[in-house]
């Protein structure tokens, strides 16, 4: 055996444990689910039409809910960050992770297990979050090579988050403190940006940082791929996000991982 | 030329050497130049109390953390530059509890054997024995949520067996499990001594390094301070006595008179002989108390822990007046 095939076997064993461990605990998975729906509902039932009236030209005359949707794909995806950090930390706090770092497995595939475990499990989120959105009213206007693009942006962002959240929980204090420190990904980043209302709605200083931040181009490139709108360069862009994300968030995660636990 | 030889042979027959090894965590010495060899196939047992560094010891040999200074090979590779050698060929079951709780046991030994890419025929035959061998096998659909501790531990020791390891290191394998566990446990660990195993132990306890151990070494604020086998350790520690109880003065008195030596304490009616001599200055202290003393109870106290650390390291106060 290569070393390469080597590592893709440690690499897949770790990622069937750790959709094991989802299955058995799979409470974070709801959670993961929760949040985006109670998002969903709460914005098209209860805020959305004083939004939708305000929104104008932002909508390309789509109801609010298609403008909507691809902002709540975006927050299913940030939502996973959550899990993710809890699922390294609780790692790193037993006594496991000090098993398998004394056993001649594969350095990063305990991690790599984790974030492709982050990725199955954001993408099961999102199609129910996606199911409940055609059920709500949204109704894409995606053909199917749009599709593949969205699955595959969706992907991609939540590869890159993965590893930010991997890097977060292994060198967070506590599990709750692993948790604390997603929350930044998981709610502030996706409201200072285009999720809910254009970024060009918002305050001038706000605003600068809305129209840049990588969570708009993602959602921008999403909306523009569902509401069947030009879509210009945005996914191009939203992918070379994800690129320096995941590599920024894997290499902060390799070098928390060999500095061991706490 | 022949001496030359006799060396490279010595050295390869060790399975653990350890030279001038320090360690410190910020200000915190934690290792002060160890120096330790373990021969293949020992039972090694590295005594000492809370903090001394005996997991440190243990997490430098396993690879986990790097040394400041020193050398340290384990079965002949170095623990720094051929870590990954030296993971392939050690077992180690840490002192907290290493154990997937999300996945059966049976999973969980599954899992390992997957880690160290043992075919699937091998695999499955390797975990029913083990789960045979450790008494697991009608708690192998289960979580170890539901274990007690003495089977976590023996589930986690089977996992570290998983690999078929030439050198396990079992760091405090009894600490916090109940007496019957802790046979279990010390059974379990004499059968791995007997299949060849080299086996470095850490313990808090005496009775259990002396149990197991072929040889001791007594860890003390990050330095050895005896080394040898547990009879060598335990002729160097004062403190093993007679104790004799009287059922009244008079008797305690006689006993005092016929003996002339021991403290006595008049209000428990207890005579207490220092016993350095084992079995013969037993039967010389009853001898010479003859058959005209009733005593009461007798009985023999070997030093345990506490002694070994007053006799090996001083008493603390003294050493503040050195």
């Amino acid at each position: 055996m290569t070393a390469l095939t080597i590592a893709i076997q440690d690499a897949t064993t770790m990622l069937g444990r750790e959709l094991k461990h989802t299955l058995r605990f799979p409470l974070l998975l709801v959670s993961t689910i929760l949040v985006p729906v109670v998002m969903l509902l709460l914005f098209v039932y209860i805020l959305g039409g004083p939004i939708g009236h305000g929104l104008g030209d932002a909508a390309h005359g789509a109801p609010y809910v298609d403008f909507l949707v691809p902002g709540i794909l975006l927050m299913t995806v940030a939502s996973g960050c959550g899990p993710t950090a809890i699922n390294v930390r609780i790692d790193m706090t037993g006594g496991i992770i000090d098993r398998i770092r004394a056993m001649a497995v594969t350095r990063g595939a305990l991690l790599a297990g984790h974030v492709g475990g982050s990725v199955v499990r954001t993408l099961g989120a999102a199609t129910v979050v996606t199911g409940v959105a055609l059920v709500v009213g949204f109704r894409p206007k995606a053909s199917v090579p749009d599709w593949f693009a969205v699955v595959g942006i969706v992907a991609a962002f939540s590869f890159a988050l993965a590893w930010l959240s991997a890097a977060l929980g292994l060198v967070a204090k506590s599990v709750a403190g692993a948790n604390g420190s997603t929350l930044p990904i998981q709610f502030l980043l996706p409201f200072l940006s285009s999720t809910f209302v254009p970024a060009d709605s918002m305050p001038a200083g706000v605003r600068w940082f809305a129209a840049h931040q990588p969570f708009t181009t993602v959602v921008e490139s999403l909306r523009a791929l569902l509401t069947g709108a030009p879509v210009g360069s945005t996914p191009y862009l939203a992918l070379a996000w994800c690129a320096v994300i995941a590599l920024a968030g894997y290499l902060w995660a390799q070098v928390a991982f060999r500095r061991g636990p706490r | 030329m022949c001496r030359m030889n006799t060396l490279i042979k010595n050295a390869a027959r060790n399975a653990v050497s350890v030279n001038g090894l320090r360690k410190a965590y910020g200000e915190k010495v934690v290792l002060d130049g160890v120096d330790l060899s373990i021969g293949e196939g020992e039972v090694f047992g590295l005594l000492g109390p809370n903090g001394a560094g005996k997991t440190t010891m243990v997490r430098i040999l396993s690879t986990l953390v790097q040394a400041d200074a020193g050398t340290a090979s384990v079965m002949g590779y170095d623990v720094r530059k051929e870590a990954e050698t030296v993971r392939s060929v050690i077992g180690v079951t840490g002192q907290f509890s290493a154990v997937d709780d999300l996945l059966t046991g049976e999973e969980n030994l599954f899992l390992m054997g997957r880690l160290l890419h043992v075919p699937l025929t091998e695999r499955r035959a390797r975990t029913a024995q083990l789960l045979e061998r450790f008494d697991l096998v009608e708690s192998a659909r289960r979580t170890p949520a539901t274990y007690s501790g003495g089977m976590k531990r023996r589930l986690d020791i089977a996992m570290t067996l998983m690999g078929r390891p030439r050198l396990i290191f079992l760091d405090e394998p009894t600490t916090g499990l109940d007496p019957r566990s802790r046979y279990t446990m010390w059974q379990l660990i004499r059968d791995l001594a007997a299949d060849g195993v080299t086996i470095l132990l850490t313990t808090q306890y005496l009775e259990e390094a002396d149990r197991l151990a072929d040889r001791i070494a007594v860890l003390d604020r990050g330095r050895i301070v005896a080394e040898g086998t547990p009879e060598q350790l335990k002729r160097r520690i004062p403190g093993a006595h007679i104790l004799m109880r009287f059922a009244d003065a008079a008797s305690l008195d006689a006993a005092a008179r016929a003996l002339r030596e021991g403290s006595r304490d008049d209000n428990e009616l207890v005579l207490r002989l220092p016993n350095e001599g084992g079995i013969r200055s037993l039967r010389d202290v009853l001898a010479r108390l003859g058959d005209g003393v009733a005593v009461e109870d007798l009985s023999i106290h070997t030093p345990d822990l506490d002694d070994v650390f007053f006799a090996l390291t001083g008493n603390p106060s003294k050493e503040q007046n050195q």
